[in-house]
C-alpha cells in the first residue's frame, strides 16, 4: 500500500541480476565447439535420410547374385552384400529406418513411463500394484515377446518398434519412481501441498522438473539401444523383415563376413556410432542448460 | 522394514501366477507347433496330429494350463517337448555359465564405472570429462556381437591370450574358468559401464549443486571428502536404480554373448526354447526369471532405504 | 495331490542348493581320445523314427544299426543279416541274423525284435508305407531268422530296409519298439558301434557317444553305410555352436576338429592351411526347391504357374545360397545330379529366366492381382536365401510379390495350413531337401502328387501317381528309367515342385583326423585321431 511512485522505488533498488531466458541458455550452449560438431553431425546424418534417393542410390533391395560379396568400387561405393545389394544405398536407406526406430521407442517409451512413473511415486496407493506389474513385464523376455509380436502381426517397423519399446517402459518407470521418491518429502513440495495446490500442478511444477535430467540422459540411452535392440533382433532371426534395410540389419546380415569383408559391419557401425555420440553429447548439453539445479562453475 | 520385505515376499506369488498366466497365453495364442518340429519336415498332416495328441497339446487352452499348474504345485516343472530332458535339470545344468557372466559383468563394471563417473563430475566440462563420456558413449554404440567379434579377434586369435569360445566350469580348475570368462565379460561390460558411469557422472553433478555440498565445501573438508562422502551417498539413489535395471537389461545382452561365445547358459536356452516353442522350458524359464527380477528389485528398494533416509515405505 | 510336506520342501531346497553348486561345477574335462564335431544343427529328438529330421538320422547311425545297408555304389549288401533267401516265386524273402549281435545293455538281437521295429518304421516311413502294402506277412522263424512273404514278387523288401536316409529303418529291443510310432521313445538302447551316454546329454548344447566294445563289424572294408563298421576312437562329442564365425575360429584353433557343414563365404579363411582338409563327403549333397500352393490363387492356375517357373533363374539362387560355383551345380534333376535317374525333362522352365514367357503366360493366365504369399524364414541360415531370389524374380515378371519374414516354426505352422493365403495360408515356400531321399520316384516324397496326402502344396494330379505305383512293381532298368523321366516331365509341367540344381557341402576337418568316409550320411567309424 506504498503511496511511493513506483519508478522512484525502483530507481532506489539495486538492480536484480537477469535471470537467463532459455532462449540465451541454448544459444550459450550452442557456443561450445563439441556440442556445435555434434548437432551439424546429427543434421547432416537427417539430411542424408531424408534425401537419400538423390545421393547417387540405387534400389536398396534389388538383388544380383551374381555379384555378391564384392569390396569396393567404383559402382559400389561401399561393396555388395551378400545378395549383391549396394551397401551405400542400403546404410542411407537405413539411416532412416534406424533414426525412426530410435526415435519411436525414446518418445513412446519416455512419455509412457513418465506418466506411469509419476503416478507410481506419487500416489502410495497405485505404487505397488503399478511396481508389481513393472516387475512382471520385466520378466517376460524380450525376444518372446518380439517373436510372438512378429508372428501374430507379421514382421513390419511397426511391430519391431512395439517389441523394443515395451520392455523399455518399466525401466523409465523405475527411474522416474525413484526420483519421485526422493523428492516427494523435500519442504518445497510440503510446502506447496499445505499451500493447498492442485495436485496436478504439484505433479507437473515442483516433482516432473527433477525427472527431466535423468530422463534425458535416459532417454539418449533408449536410442542408442533401440537401434541396437533392433539389430539384435535381426541376429536371432526376428527382427525388421528382409527388405527393409537398417543399420541393424546390416550388420546382423553381414556378421558371417566380418573378417573377410569387414565393410559389412563397419560402415553401418560407424554412422551409428556417430549417430549415438551426437544424441548423447546434445542430451548432454540440454540438460546442462534445462536443469536448475546444475551447478556452474565460473 | 521386516514387514515391508515380508509383504513384498508374498506379493511375489500373485504377480508370478499373473506373469505365468500371460505367457501361458501369449505362447499358445502365437502361431508354431512344437509337434512339427519333432515330425521333421517331411511329415505329414496325419502324423503332426497324432503326435499333438502323444503330447496333450490338442486340448483346450485352459486345461492345458491347469494341468501345468497341477504338476507345479507338486514341484514338477515338466519335461521339455523335444528332449524329454526335465526343465528343472536343464535349468540347473545351464544356469552356472549364466550367473557367472552375470556376477563378473555386474562386478567389473560397477568397479570400474562409479569411479569413473566419479571422476568426470569432478572434471565436469574438462577434457577428461569429455573423453570419459566419450569412450562410454562408444561402448554401448555397438551392438554386443561386434564387441564381441572384435575382442575374439584381438585377445583369442592375434594374441592367443584367451579361448575363442566356450566355457569351462569350477571343476576344470580356477584359471580354465577365469579365461573362459574374461571375454565374454568385457563385451557385456562395454554396455553396464557406458550405462552406469553416465548416470553415476549426472547425479553427481546435480548433488554438487546443492546447497549442502556449499556448507561442506565451506567447512573447509577436501573436494575428495566431498566427493566422496556427501556426493556419493546422496547420488545413490538413480545409481542403484540403474544398477538394478541394468541387471534386467543384462539377462537381455547376455542372450548374444552366448551365442557369439558359445557359452551353454540360460540366455541362448530362452532363444533356442522360444524358436521351437518348446512350452515347458519357456514356460519354466519364464517362472524362474520372474522370480528373479522380482527379488533384485526387492533388493534394489531396500538399498534405497540405506543411501536415503528420506525414503520410507 | 498337494504334497507339500516338510520333508519334500527340505527335500526341494536341498536339490537346489546341490544344483546351484552342481552348476557351476557342470561339465566334465575329456580325457578319453576324443572327436569332436560341430554339426549343421543340434540334436533335438532322440527317436529317429517319430522324426525326418537329419540330425537324429544321424544320431541314429551312431547307436543303431540297420538289416540291410546301400554301398557307395548304391548296392544293397548285408549288415545285421548274414544272408538272405528269395524264394522261386520271388514272394517269400528270409533273412538270417549274424552270430553274436547283442544289445547296448547286452541281450541278444533276435528276430522278434527286427519285426518290431521294422513294424514301427514301416507306419513313419513313405517307403514303409508303400512296402507294407505289398507285404502279406511277416514272421520270426527262428531266435535268428524271419521271413516277409509278399503279395507279389519285389525286390522293394531289400531297397526300403537297406535305405540310407529319410527315416532309416533301425533295429531297436522289442520293448522299445513296440512305443506307438507317433511318441518318442524315451531309452536309447540300440546295437550300433558307439553308445549314448545320457547322463552327460545336454539337449541343444552337447551329445556324446563312447564306442560300443561289443560291437562285432563286418569283415569287409566300409562303403556308404554298409561294410565294416570299427571305431578307432574313444569318444565323440557333438558340440552345437550357434555362431557360425566362432565356429570356424574355434576350429582354427584347435578347440574343435570336425565341422560337418562350413558355411560356403567363410572357406577362404582355410585357404593355404595344411592342417586343414576340405572335402565334400556327401557326393549327393542337397537340392533346393521350391513349392507352390495348388490349392488356392494364383498358383491354383496350371498357366500361372509356368508364369511363375519361367520366371525365375535357378542359377539365381544357387549363386545367393552358395555363392562358389564349385559347390553347385545346375541341373534341373528332380531325381538328383549324377544319379541313376537324373532327367533334365522340362528343363527350358526351371533353368534360365525368361521374363517374355513369364509376361505373356501371366497374361493368358488372366493373372488378377491376388498378392502371392512367400514365407521367408529369417532364422534359419541355409534356408533364408531362396525367398529373396524368387520373391525379385517373381515381381520383375510381374506379381504382386508379399514377402512375408518369419521365424522358423511360424513357417512350419503356417505351411502346413490349407487355407488361402490370406487366411494364414501361403503360396511359395522354399526349402533344401537332401538328394540321398529323392533318388527314385517311388522315394522321393517331392514327386508325389495325390492331392491332400501329398506334401505341403498339395498338388492332385493322378497320372504321376498312378506312374509311381507302377514303378514300385517294376523291375526292368530301361522300363524305370522311362518312368522316371515321365515322372519327371510331369512333375515340372504341372508345377508339383521345382528344383532348382544341386549343392554340395564341405566338410572341414584336422589333418590328423585319417579315414573320413565319403557317405550320405556323416559317419564317425572308420576315422583314427593321431594325437590326442
Amino acid at each position: 500500500m506504498s503511496t511511493l511512485p513506483t519508478t522512484l522505488i525502483s530507481d532506489a533498488m539495486p538492480p536484480e541480476p537477469s535471470t537467463p531466458s532459455l532462449f540465451d541458455e541454448l544459444k550459450r550452449t550452442l557456443r561450445s565447439v563439441p556440442i556445435l560438431t555434434a548437432v551439424l553431425a546429427l543434421l547432416l546424418i537427417v539430411i542424408v535420410a531424408l534425401i537419400a534417393q538423390w545421393l547417387g542410390t540405387s534400389d536398396p533391395i534389388a538383388i544380383n547374385p551374381g555379384n555378391r560379396l564384392k569390396s569396393a568400387s567404383i559402382d559400389h561405393w561401399m561393396g555388395t552384400d551378400a545378395f549383391g545389394r549396394d551397401i551405400y544405398s542400403r546404410v542411407l536407406y537405413g539411416a532412416r529406418v534406424s533414426l525412426i526406430a530410435g526415435l519411436g521407442a525414446a518418445a513412446v517409451s519416455i512419455s509412457v513411463g513418465l506418466v506411469i512413473g509419476v503416478l507410481a511415486g506419487y500416489f502410495r496407493g497405485f505404487d505397488a500394484i503399478i511396481m508389481r506389474v513393472m516387475d512382471g513385464l520385466m520378466a517376460i523376455p524380450g525376444i518372446l515377446l518380439a517373436i510372438a509380436l512378429v508372428s501374430l502381426s507379421g514382421a513390419s517397423l511397426f511391430t519391431v518398434l512395439i517389441a523394443i519399446t515395451i520392455p523399455e517402459i518399466p525401466r523409465v518407470v523405475r527411474l522416474v519412481r525413484s526420483v519421485i521418491l526422493s523428492v516427494r518429502n523435500e519442504p518445497y513440495v510440503e510446502a506447496a501441498i499445505s499451500l493447498g495446490t492442485p495436485v496436478p500442478v504439484i505433479l507437473w511444477r515442483h516433482l516432473v522438473p527433477n525427472t527431466v535430467a535423468p530422463l534425458i540422459v535416459q532417454g539418449t540411452y533408449i536410442f542408442a539401444s533401440a537401434i541396437i535392440t533392433e539389430a539384435i533382433l535381426s541376429f536371432l532371426g526376428v527382427g525388421l523383415p528382409a527388405e527393409i534395410p537398417s543399420w541393424g540389419n546390416i550388420m546382423a546380415e553381414g556378421r558371417m563376413y566380418f573378417q573377410m569383408r569387414p565393410g559389412l559391419i563397419l560402415y553401418p557401425g560407424i554412422l551409428l556410432s556417430l549417430t549415438v555420440l551426437s544424441v548423447n553429447v546434445l542430451g548432454d548439453a540440454m540438460r546442462d542448460a534445462l536443469d536448475p539445479r546444475m551447478a556452474r562453475k565460473l | 522394514m521386516l514387514s515391508f520385505i515380508a509383504r513384498r515376499l508374498f506379493a511375489t506369488l500373485p504377480i508370478m501366477a499373473v506373469v505365468a498366466m500371460v505367457v501361458f497365453a501369449i505362447l499358445r495364442m502365437t502361431p508354431g507347433d512344437p509337434a512339427a518340429i519333432i515330425a521333421g519336415d517331411t511329415a505329414t498332416a496325419e502324423q503332426l496330429e497324432l503326435i499333438r495328441q502323444s503330447m496333450g497339446l490338442d486340448q483346450p487352452i485352459y486345461m492345458q494350463f491347469l494341468i501345468w499348474v497341477q504338476q507345479l504345485l507338486q514341484g514338477d516343472l515338466g519335461v521339455s517337448l523335444l528332449s524329454g530332458v526335465p526343465v528343472a535339470e536343464m535349468v540347473a545344468h545351464r544356469m552356472g555359465p549364466s550367473l557367472a557372466l552375470t556376477a563378473a559383468t555386474i562386478v567389473l563394471s560397477v568397479v570400474i564405472a562409479i569411479p569413473l563417473g566419479v571422476v568426470a563430475a569432478w572434471q565436469q566440462g574438462k577434457l577428461l570429462d569429455r573423453g570419459v563420456m566419450a569412450l562410454s558413449v562408444l561402448g554401448f554404440s555397438l551392438p554386443v556381437f561386434v564387441t564381441g567379434y572384435l575382442l575374439i579377434l584381438v585377445f583369442a586369435i592375434e594374441m592367443k591370450w584367451f579361448p575363442v569360445q566356450g566355457y569351462k566350469s569350477l571343476s576344470a580348475g580356477w584359471w580354465e574358468f577365469a579365461k573362459s570368462l574374461v571375454l565374454p565379460t568385457l563385451a557385456l561390460s562395454t554396455i553396464y559401464i557406458a550405462l552406469i558411469a553416465r548416470i553415476t557422472r549426472t547425479s553427481i553433478i546435480e548433488v554438487m549443486g546443492e546447497d549442502f555440498i556449499r556448507t561442506a565445501r565451506a567447512k573447509g573438508l577436501k573436494e575428495r571428502m566431498v566427493l566422496l562422502r556427501h556426493a556419493l551417498r546422496n547420488a545413490a539413489v538413480p545409481i542403484i536404480t540403474i544398477i538394478g535395471v541394468g541387471i534386467g537389461l543384462l539377462i537381455g545382452g547376455v542372450v548374444v554373448t552366448e551365442s557369439v561365445f558359445n557359452f551353454p547358459g540360460l540366455g541362448r536356452l530362452v532363444v533356442e526354447a522360444v524358436l521351437a516353442r518348446d512350452y515347458p522350458v519357456i514356460q519354466g524359464l519364464i517362472l524362474l526369471f520372474s522370480f528373479i527380477y522380482i527379488v533384485i528389485n526387492l533388493v534394489v528398494d531396500v538399498m534405497y532405504t540405506v543411501f536415503d533416509p528420506r525414503i520410507r515405505y | 495331490m498337494f504334497s507339500w510336506s516338510k520333508k519334500s520342501f527340505v527335500r526341494r531346497a536341498s536339490t537346489a542348493a546341490a544344483s546351484l553348486s552342481f552348476a557351476l561345477l557342470c561339465g566334465s574335462p575329456a580325457t578319453a581320445q576324443t572327436i569332436t564335431a560341430v554339426m549343421e544343427s543340434g540334436l533335438r529328438v532322440l527317436d529317429p523314427i517319430v522324426t525326418t529330421a537329419y540330425m537324429s538320422r544321424n544320431h541314429g547311425y551312431m547307436i543303431y544299426d540297420t538289416l540291410l545297408a546301400t554301398d557307395s555304389d548304391y548296392k544293397v549288401q548285408p549288415q545285421m543279416v548274414d544272408n538272405w533267401q528269395v524264394s522261386d516265386d520271388g514272394k517269400t524273402y528270409t533273412f538270417s541274423l549274424r552270430e553274436g549281435l547283442r544289445w547296448h545293455d547286452g541281450a541278444p538281437v533276435t528276430s522278434e525284435d527286427c519285426i518290431a521295429s521294422i513294424s514301427r518304421w514301416a507306419e513313419q516311413d513313405k517307403m514303409g508305407q508303400m512296402l507294407m502294402t505289398l507285404v502279406a506277412s511277416m514272421k520270426a522263424t527262428t531266435d535268428k531268422s524271419f521271413e516277409i512273404v509278399l503279395n507279389e514278387p519285389t525286390d522293394l523288401v531289400l531297397k526300403a530296409l537297406a535305405k540310407p536316409s529319410g527315416t532309416a529303418p533301425f533295429m531297436m529291443p522289442k520293448r522299445i519298439a513296440s512305443t506307438p510310432s507317433t511318441q518318442p521313445i524315451k531309452e536309447h538302447i540300440g546295437s550300433g558301434p558307439f553308445k549314448f551316454v545320457a547322463d552327460q546329454f545336454q539337449p541343444g548344447l552337447k551329445v556324446v557317444y563312447e564306442k560300443n566294445e561289443d560291437y562285432q563289424p563286418r569283415a569287409e572294408p566300409a562303403s556308404g553305410t554298409a561294410g565294416g563298421k570299427v571305431v578307432h576312437v574313444e569318444r565323440v562329442e557333438w558340440v552345437t555352436m550357434p555362431d557360425q564365425m566362432t565356429t570356424v575360429n574355434a576350429f582354427l584353433s584347435n578347440e574343435i576338429d570336425y565341422i560337418q557343414q562350413v558355411p560356403y563365404d567363410l572357406l577362404p579363411m582355410f585357404e593355404g592351411n595344411t592342417d586343414v582338409k576340405i572335402e565334400v563327403l556327401d557326393k549327393l549333397g542337397g537340392q533346393p526347391l521350391y513349392r507352390l500352393n495348388h490349392l488356392h490363387p494364383p498358383f491354383n492356375n496350371k498357366t500361372l504357374r509356368q508364369a511363375a517357373m519361367y520366371a525365375v533363374r535357378a542359377e539365381d539362387v544357387l549363386q545367393a545360397l552358395v555363392g562358389n560355383p564349385e559347390y553347385y551345380q545346375v541341373c534341373p534333376s528332380l531325381f538328383g545330379c549324377g544319379t541313376p535317374y537324373e532327367s533334365s525333362a522340362g528343363a527350358e522352365m526351371i533353368v534360365s529366366s525368361d521374363l517374355d514367357k513369364a509376361k505373356q503366360l501371366l497374361k493368358e493366365g488372366q493373372y488378377d492381382g491376388t498378392p502371392v504369399v512367400i514365407l521367408h524364414p529369417t532364422d534359419a541360415l541355409t534356408l533364408a536365401a531362396h525367398p529373396v531370389v524368387i520373391a525379385q524374380a517373381l515381381r520383375k515378371a510381374g506379381f504382386n510379390v508379399d514377402l512375408q519374414s518369419m521365424d522358423w516354426q511360424t513357417v512350419v505352422t503356417r505351411r502346413a495350413s490349407q487355407q488361402p493365403a490370406s487366411e494364414g495360408g501361403w503360396s511359395i515356400f522354399s526349402t533344401t531337401a537332401v538328394v540321398a531321399d529323392l533318388l527314385d520316384p517311388v522315394r522321393a516324397f517331392t514327386a508325389s502328387a495325390n492331392g491332400k496326402q501329398a506334401w505341403f502344396g498339395w498338388p492332385d494330379v493322378p497320372a504321376i501317381e498312378e506312374l509311381r505305383n507302377k514303378i514300385a512293381r517294376t523291375t526292368d532298368p530301361d522300363e524305370l528309367k522311362k518312368l522316371a523321366e515321365e515322372v519327371q516331365g510331369l512333375v515340372i509341367e504341372e508345377g508339383v515342385t521345382i528344383p532348382l540344381g544341386q549343392l554340395y557341402i564341405p566338410t572341414a576337418y584336422h589333418a590328423n583326423l585319417t579315414g573320413v568316409l565319403e557317405a550320405p550320411v556323416p559317419l564317425f567309424w572308420n576315422i583314427k585321431k593321431a594325437g590326442k
